[in-house]
């Protein structure tokens, strides 16, 4: 295939991408734009395999082939609950490609005695710097959010000045690996290894409650990644799809950031959680919270004409989130409207709770932003809180003592009555007491959500 | 030489405005299948995978270059089924009411 055509077909595939993602503005055209972008990933695959000067197809055919069972069965497998685990295990295994294939370009050059042109040395050790952080970091993203590691902050002394020593090092191997650019190939293996122990080194700090931003991080670093392999083998296409990646990524980022009200820098650096909520805002003693049994929740739901349904992690946790749209067609039955309030952090990734609402066949059109729903608790008659802690807590509206002061909240508080599901009085994440709880138009139904869950559904069967 | 690679960067820029422009556009509500189908699109990383595992450049070469094709066909692959699974579920809400 003469290279023009090549060049003009990799075009193609990046219109499609860009469609693809320009499509996701809607729920109702989303689907078709994934698939107008994976045919446009096939069209640059088949291109890649008639154009270039590939002399052996055997090994390519058996990577493609291994990779996609792999990934398709990864696809199929995986629970809605999971899936900030798979996007970061995605992530990785993208970034290590793009480790590879820059090592490889640079070996080749190395056998070949052929010295490399400068920008291509250059991009060569950027590839390997942030493939190979992108790699290790989402595999301990992955380590953390499948607990098969602590999720808490892992920080010894002097760690970030272990991560400068590395970064520095890294760039002087490489800045070295440039200007000689001879057959001694050691200092491009010392460059990957301690790229890969700066992976580890700089998610470790992060607790699990951070993992949206890193893994949204991490998704920009891994288009990054793919942008600076196309600087490498000179494909623009590469670099197209790596920057909307990107910019994906840093959206999704700062979005997550502004809904916990901190910088980027604290995220990466704060080790927030790790002081064991000794900042912990106004305490508790002396207020009590009102209990409520099934039974009372269940007349109070029954007879409601607007419930707010305000979700977090734990019910996802307690995998309720099917009872809870059970409970919701119950109440609708009845003639009630209900809604569901989503904060941009209620699950362990950007949009999470939504899927797994969607998931429970919650049409998504009941689903609201923070920003849409928040003038309307005024007119709920009860806001359901299940498995929530920090996203509802009014201190952070009031309390410029709290931690979490001045991070945008659901104002689940503003509602004529409150019932919150929950397992007992310990603290969110932030490790602070939620002023919610004590609130008089407050009641507390303690249990497992989905225990608590199915007694409300039963029990809103028998109101007559 | 440096031609490409300016063109390179220009490019890049103006890609990642593009980038911005579109996804501050996507509902908040299609930010998991966002992410998943960016993902699959930074798997394009297999494009030069292809490349390197069948230069024939030595068996170095060959065994990270199929390794590199192997995690970027599952990236490409798991991210584009994971994303169709899950935009699935949002589809068929409103005619299933």
């Amino acid at each position: 295939m003469p290279h023009a055509i090549a060049e003009l077909l990799y075009l193609v595939a990046a219109v499609c991408f860009i469609i693809g993602i320009k499509q996701l503005s809607s729920p109702a055209t989303a689907v078709n734009g994934n698939r107008i972008s994976a045919v446009g990933m096939l069209l640059a695959i088949v291109v890649t395999l008639l154009d270039r000067s590939i002399v052996s197809y055997g090994v390519i055919f058996a990577g493609l082939v291994v990779g996609t069972a792999l990934g398709l069965w990864m696809a199929r497998a995986v629970r809605m609950t999971a899936m900030p685990q798979m996007v970061a295990l995605l992530n990785g295994l993208g970034g290590g490609a793009s480790l590879l294939v820059g090592g490889a370009e640079f070996l080749k050059s190395a056998l070949l005695g052929a010295p490399l042109a400068i920008d291509t040395a250059v991009t060569i050790q950027l590839s390997l710097l942030i493939g190979a952080v992108t790699f290790t970091g989402s595999l301990v993203a992955y380590a953390k959010l499948q607990e098969l590691i602590s999720g808490r902050p892992i920080v010894f002394p002097g760690l970030k000045s272990v991560n400068a020593v590395l970064l520095l090092a890294i760039i002087a191997l490489g800045a070295w690996q440039v200007i000689h650019p001879g057959s001694v190939t050691w200092p491009l293996y010392a460059v990957a290894a301690l790229s890969l122990i700066l992976g580890v080194l700089v998610v470790m700090p992060i607790g699990g409650a951070d993992m949206p931003v890193v893994i949204s991080l991490l998704n920009s670093y891994s288009g990054l990644a793919a942008a600076m392999t196309g600087f490498v083998i000179r494909n623009d296409v590469l670099i197209i799809s790596g920057a909307l990646v990107g910019s994906s990524g840093i959206i999704l980022s700062q979005i997550m950031c502004k809904a916990m009200n901190r910088s980027l820098a604290n995220v990466l650096f704060g080790a927030f959680g790790s002081a064991g909520g000794v900042v912990a805002g106004r305490s508790s003693e002396g207020l009590t919270a009102r209990q409520v049994s099934a039974e009372d929740a269940a007349i109070q739901l029954a007879y409601a004409r607007l419930v707010i349904v305000v979700p977090g992690y734990g019910l996802a946790v307690a995998q309720a989130q099917h009872l809870v749209r059970e409970l919701a067609d119950l109440i609708e039955k009845r003639g009630g409207e209900v809604k569901y309030a989503i904060h941009p952090v209620a699950g362990r990734m950007p949009g999470h709770m939504n899927v797994l609402l969607a998931e429970a066949n919650v049409p998504y059109d009941k689903l609201y932003d923070m920003e849409q729903v928040n003038g309307e608790f005024e007119r709920a008659d009860v806001a359901l809180v299940v498995g929530a802690n920090d996203v509802v807590n009014p201190a952070a509206r009031t309390d410029p003592a709290s931690p979490i002061y001045g991070m945008p909240i659901l104002n689940a508080d503003h509602a004529k009555s409150v019932i919150v599901l929950k397992r007992g009085m310990g603290s969110g994440f932030a490790g602070i007491e939620n002023d919610l709880f004590y609130n008089p138009r407050t009641a507390m139904l303690f249990g497992d959500a989905k225990a608590s869950l199915t007694t409300l559904v039963s029990e809103i069967k028998n109101v007559s | 030489m440096l031609d490409t690679l300016i063109l390179g960067i220009v490019i890049f820029t103006l890609a990642t405005f593009l980038g911005v422009a579109l996804i501050n556009r996507v509902p908040p509500t299609l930010h998991t299948p966002l992410m998943s189908g960016a993902n699959a699109v930074s798997g394009i990383t297999v494009v030069g995978a292809i490349i390197v595992a069948g230069a024939g450049n030595g068996w170095i070469s060959v065994v990270l270059g199929f390794v590199a094709v192997v995690f970027a066909m599952i990236n490409v692959v798991g991210g584009y089924a994971v994303t169709d699974r899950m935009l699935q579920m949002f589809k068929r809400k409103p005619e299933a009411r």
